[in-house]
């Protein structure tokens, strides 16, 4: 009887640690959030605008809301999300492991990354390019001249193999201070370790305005030497929950196409026009698609509001990081912003 | 009838298998043995059928492919079309070398604190004191940022560098000094220097000897020191004494030329000496108190000066309780180089994390780290137990 009850504790262990050691399967995503009740979404550690904590630890950003609006989706609630700050290299590992169900966190979109890492990406919430930043009193213009300087860069980014591949291209030389915590890099760059300090745009935008005394001083250089296509990353083999992340970012892009704001969402959820109503679940049958509620598009904006909102909440030109729209403009603007058709 | 009674003689009655102790001690090795491989098979081939299915990349073909990242400061030469393999190799050689200067000179502030803290001198041994309890009660990792900011702020810029001594500038860049141009001399002289301690052994060796069987000193050491000087410099003035150095000098951004030592690496060195030193100057205060006081008187008594005293009586005693701790404080300053990480010093971990993320091979990356950090530990240990036999108290 005893020894039963030993095979029995020993298989019951066994099951435990197979159960923790295999996340991903087809489907598994979904239901594992269901039951957690909340939704674990990978977003970096402090970039203004983007994504940061604020005093009390209650974070907010553009790449916040990306992930609210998904949570918003799957439970009608903004606030199941349980958000894990983590480096540019801790990122990929903890999705893979399935410490976090999404990556929110500027992950530029590489063939490598959708290959060799296991990873899936959802649409491109952001259009960037790799810059640089100097400080204004050192005169310079472009980057062509910086030949010989010391560049500050996080480790393990498209940023940190741009960089290589532009001074390699342009036959110049570099140091480079690779230093993994964004805190201590943009220290290292005050502090006047590094002549430059270098990532995507859109980002050194954002430490300027948080994180130097006087945003003044420093200027970002014109040039552009990179392609940064952001988006958010789920683990390859779940297409359900890719699905989800997909569907949910195209109708906040949907939605501002079509005028609907947070506002005014409760008043088109009336709408006689067709693709409104079946957008925001007046006629069934996009939320049982994708396994979820048919009010799923509209929680989603009801929370955040569309995707034109959310930029401007965050990142636009009344905010401190003072972005245009440019690129991210919707494509009916000349932007490249595009959602599929839901139907 | 004679010969079944010598059989139950000889052969003792056997317990049953299940009741004989041997045997039971081997069947439960075997299933302690099999558990083991059980769970290890277990762990792999399930890492494996994840990997797969979530379609990761395996295998260490990853260490052909370019590398394409910068790394700040390389002792062997290396660019960014060099492939992962090589970018491996150059963190191992930093990570070496950082470790092998740390031990050197945290052997070094340890003596020098461990003795002064037994010092008769009050404030001699209050400040080595305060210096121990100190630094060893801060974590590492505090300590290095706190050296690195001081380095990267106390420091000017490039354009404003101080220059302590001619051609030697510091700066928030660094520490540049200058070189002595490449001169087929300096091969040369490393050579004599290489045959002068060759022959500064034998003579210790021989001096030892004579000394025990005829009584007589003979002065090697010094005779040593002269011969590890003189032969080099004969040498060099033979060759015409080439001195021609390669000065650094403010280029655009930075400097260029001369040798460098970055903020990184004197942060860390730093950090890692004085931190480690807190712990060898306990271990030699230890060895050293462990030595019984009438050793001492004995010594006085057979009229050994102070320092002869130390050097014959005292420390060869002594050796033998310092040894092995201090094996261990090796061990884990060149564990300890690892927190590289944080400030920036391109050392074996912050290269294989930086691998591991572009490439996304974390298995791989994390098992190159511990076989290499397992071999460095292990040989140490291996030339500290040698050295340690050699000191050990031989009994005749």
């Amino acid at each position: 009887m005893s020894g039963k009850w030993v095979s029995a504790v020993v298989l019951a262990g066994f099951a435990a640690t197979l159960g923790l050691a295999m996340p991903a399967q087809a489907g598994a995503t979904l239901d594992k959030i269901k039951q957690a009740g909340s939704l674990s979404c990978g977003v970096q550690a402090g970039t203004p605008g983007f994504g940061q904590p604020d005093s009390q630890g209650k974070y907010s950003g553009f790449n916040i809301d990306i992930c609210r609006a998904i949570s918003a989706a799957v439970f009608g609630d903004a606030d199941k999300v349980k958000y894990v700050p983590l480096t540019a290299q801790q990122r990929f590992t903890a999705l893979q492991s399935g410490e976090v169900d999404i990556l929110s966190n500027n992950t530029t979109w590489t063939l490598q990354r959708d290959t060799q890492l296991g990873l899936n990406f959802g649409p491109v919430v952001f259009y960037d390019g790799q810059g640089f930043m100097v400080p204004k009193k050192s005169g310079v213009k472009t980057a062509k001249e910086l030949n010989g300087a010391t560049v500050c860069v996080t480790p393990g980014t498209t940023t940190e193999l741009n960089l290589a591949d532009y001074f390699r291209a342009n036959k110049m030389d570099y140091k480079p201070v690779v230093i993994e915590k964004v805190d201590e890099v943009m220290a290292a760059y005050i502090s006047g370790r590094c002549d430059v300090f270098t990532t995507d745009s859109a980002a050194l935008a954002a430490q300027r305005a948080g994180r130097t005394q006087n945003p003044d001083d420093h200027i970002i250089l014109t040039e552009r030497i990179s392609k940064e296509p952001l988006a958010p990353a789920v683990r390859h083999g779940d297409e359900e929950w890719h699905d989800i992340v997909d569907w949910t970012i195209y109708a906040l892009i949907e939605a501002e196409e079509k005028g609907i704001t947070q506002k005014n969402v409760d008043e088109m959820a009336k709408s006689e026009a067709p693709d409104i109503k079946r957008m925001l679940g007046g006629t069934p049958g996009m939320g049982k698609s994708l396994n979820l509620d048919e009010k799923w598009a509209y929680n989603a904006i009801k929370a955040v509001g569309n995707y034109g909102e959310i930029f401007d909440r965050h990142l636009g030109l009344n905010t401190p990081l003072k972005l245009e729209r440019g690129y991210n403009n919707l494509w009916t603007k000349g932007g490249l912003i595009y959602a599929m058709p839901i139907r | 009838m004679a010969s079944e009674t010598a059989a139950i003689v000889v052969r003792p009655s056997r317990p049953a298998p299940w009741r004989d102790p041997r045997l039971r001690g081997i069947a439960l090795q075997v299933v302690f043995v099999a558990v083991i491989a059980a769970i290890i098979g277990f762990l792999a081939y399930n890492t494996t059928v994840n990997l797969r299915r979530q379609n990761i990349a395996t295998g260490f073909g990853f260490l052909d492919r370019e590398a394409a990242f910068g790394i700040g400061e390389s002792l062997i030469a290396y660019s960014p079309a060099d492939t992962y393999a090589r970018a491996f190799l150059v963190g191992l050689a930093n990570t070496l070398y950082v470790s092998a200067i740390g031990i050197v000179l945290a052997t070094i502030l340890g003596t020098v604190m461990g003795l002064a803290r037994l010092s008769r001198n009050w404030l001699v041994a209050k400040l080595a004191a305060i210096y121990v309890e100190t630094f060893r009660n801060i974590p590492l990792a505090l300590q290095l940022l706190f050296w690195w900011a001081l380095l990267r702020e106390v420091a000017p810029g490039p354009r404003q560098a101080w220059q302590p001594l001619p051609g030697v500038f510091v700066s928030n860049r660094g520490i540049l000094l200058p070189v002595p141009h490449q001169d087929p001399a300096y091969l040369w002289m490393a050579v004599a220097f290489a045959i002068a301690l060759g022959i500064a052994y034998a003579g210790l060796r021989w001096a030892r000897r004579r000394q025990a069987e005829t009584g007589r000193q003979f002065p090697a050491g010094w005779v040593g020191f002269a011969l590890a000087l003189g032969l080099p410099l004969i040498v060099f003035v033979a060759h015409g004494m080439p001195l021609e150095m390669e000065w650094p000098v403010l280029r655009g951004f930075n400097f260029a030329g001369g040798t460098a030592f970055s903020p990184e690496f004197g942060a860390l060195l730093i950090g890692l000496v004085v931190y480690t030193g807190t712990f060898i100057a306990e271990i030699v205060r230890a060895g050293i108190l462990a030595v019984s006081w009438g050793q001492s008187e004995a010594a006085m008594a057979l009229g050994l000066r102070p320092g002869q005293r130390m050097r014959l009586v005292v420390l060869p005693q002594a050796l033998r309780v310092i040894i092995p701790p201090m094996t261990s404080e090796y061990l884990s300053l060149t564990k300890n180089s690892s927190l590289a990480v944080i400030i920036g010093y391109p050392d074996l971990v912050s290269i294989a994390n930086t691998t591991m993320n572009q490439t996304g091979q974390a298995v791989e990356g994390i098992a190159m780290i511990m076989a290499v950090y397992l071999v460095i530990s292990l040989l140490i240990s291996l030339f500290m137990n040698l050295y340690n036999r050699s000191v050990a108290l031989v009994e005749r």
